[in-house]
């Protein structure tokens, strides 16, 4: 069994403590704000100048000054407000967002992150994903599977990739386990019902340690 | 009588001598909000050559930037995220090696231009240590982190895109379609501006944009 993308998003939401600043990257990392529990509020941040991001507006009734740092039409919440890059990179630099949630190619057990740039003939584009990771107090990555097509594993010993940052990954959320990333290493968290820890250890690239309180993840 | 408001392109471009070959050019804008493309159009016919374009985008299709590549006036771009759906023009000019590439990270970028504007030649950050994007630049321990030196970026000429402005030049703005313009509109020698709507005078208290950064503006009208 695997969890999903939306048991996944939903599961980081579940985590997020009420009043966090949040951003959530392009791509998977945007589904968690379709899942922030009814007893909470968090503001979300997007990179391009905006707190208090709300959901993406139906095709057709886009206000195309209003937009995500992925470039979709979104909305503002009450409470919001916008403001320029410098400050909005003032924000994620000075350690004022609580929570950056990316998505990686590899993740390593000392903490490292590679999502940027795979060498080849296209140019390298960074965006914000280098300030998001060296400056939010804590980089959670999301996994949408726990290895690559191919089967090698994202969550390694050492990235083989360009890093994006150094030493900056505190957990990693994927569709098989939750996973710490600590001084002392990998330590799994939660992992999904019915997998064992032998096959979890061979589809990470680095040695796991279990929590003594290591959950269950159900599929929804 | 101060007042920065001209009646239209040619006029706003005219004898302005920071817009000259090898300029360094800040055009602000994200993704297609807040892009000052009517002014970047303007100026395509000057056939200015080596231009230094600072940009979070390399453009999209033939209009605006990517215009302005494909008519040969750009040597180097310094871009954030130089690739999009339709970025092909750029990325064709990459890919033979014609057209000049600085990556650099989108905060990086945004304070580079808010320090040139701001009379600081340097500063640290601990954005990209150890990445490819630090490579060959100074690096310095603060309280136990290594941070990065990035230089400052003065330009000649900075491009904006306003929601408003009133005769002293000031501005205001549209949502997320402010990004990158108030900081660029600090950091060149000649801030030329699109403005959707000129207005009597913005309340001093909503001013996002105070008209001393800003030299000359032209009235385009809401976008459609």
């Amino acid at each position: 069994m695997k969890l999903s993308a939306a048991d996944i998003a939903q599961r980081v939401a579940n985590d997020i403590a009420g009043g966090s600043y949040v951003n959530l990257g392009i791509g998977m990392p945007m589904l968690v704000g379709d899942y922030i529990p009814v007893d909470r509020e968090f503001t979300l941040h997007t990179e391009n100048g905006m707190l208090g991001m709300g959901p993406a507006v139906p095709e057709g009734s886009e206000d195309w000054d209003l937009i995500n740092a992925g470039k979709q039409g979104v909305s503002i919440l009450p409470g919001g407000a916008f403001f320029h890059h410098a400050d909005s990179f003032g924000m994620i630099r000075g350690g004022h967002i609580d929570i950056s949630i990316l998505g990686a190619y590899e993740v390593a057990a000392n903490g490292d992150i590679a999502n940027w740039h795979i060498p080849g003939p296209r140019p390298p584009a960074v965006g914000g994903a280098m300030d998001l990771v060296a400056g939010a107090k804590q980089v959670w990555v999301v996994l949408s599977s726990h290895v690559s097509k191919n089967g090698a594993p994202k969550v390694v010993d050492r990235c083989t990739l360009p890093l994006t940052g150094v030493g900056c990954v505190k957990r990693v959320y994927s569709d098989l386990a939750v996973i710490d990333i600590t001084p002392e290493g990998l330590v799994v968290v939660a992992m999904v019902e019915g997998l064992g820890r032998d096959e979890l250890q061979a589809q990470t690239g680095a040695p796991l340690t279990f929590a003594a309180d290591c959950g269950n993840l159900k599929a929804a | 009588m101060i007042d920065k408001r001209v009646k239209d392109m040619a006029a706003l471009i005219a004898d302005c001598p920071d817009l000259k070959d090898g300029a360094i050019i800040l055009l602000g804008g994200f993704g297609d909000a807040g892009v000052a493309e009517r002014l970047v159009e303007a100026i395509c016919p000057l056939g200015l050559r080596n231009l230094t374009v600072v940009s979070n985008g390399a453009g999209g299709g033939d209009y605006g930037l990517g215009r302005l590549i494909k008519e040969g006036c750009v040597s180097k771009l310094v871009s954030t995220f130089p690739r999009s759906s339709d970025s092909k023009i750029f990325e064709d000019l990459y890919a033979a090696g014609e057209i000049e590439l600085e990556t650099v990270p989108q905060g990086t970028m945004a304070e580079r231009i808010r320090a040139g504007g701001a009379g600081i030649p340097a500063f640290y950050t601990a954005t990209a240590y150890g990445t490819l994007l630090a490579e060959g630049k100074e690096t310095r321990e603060f309280e136990g982190r290594q941070y990065v030196m990035e230089r400052g970026i003065k330009a000649d000429v900075a491009l904006v895109h306003a929601a408003a402005g009133d005769r002293w030049g000031n501005l205001t703005y549209s949502k997320t379609a402010r990004n990158f313009n108030p900081v660029m509109a600090t950091a060149a020698s000649t801030t030329l501006v699109e403005v959707r709507q000129f207005v009597d005078m913005i309340p001093p208290e909503e001013v996002i944009t105070p008209g001393i950064f800003v030299d000359r503006m032209v009235e385009v009208g809401e976008l459609t």
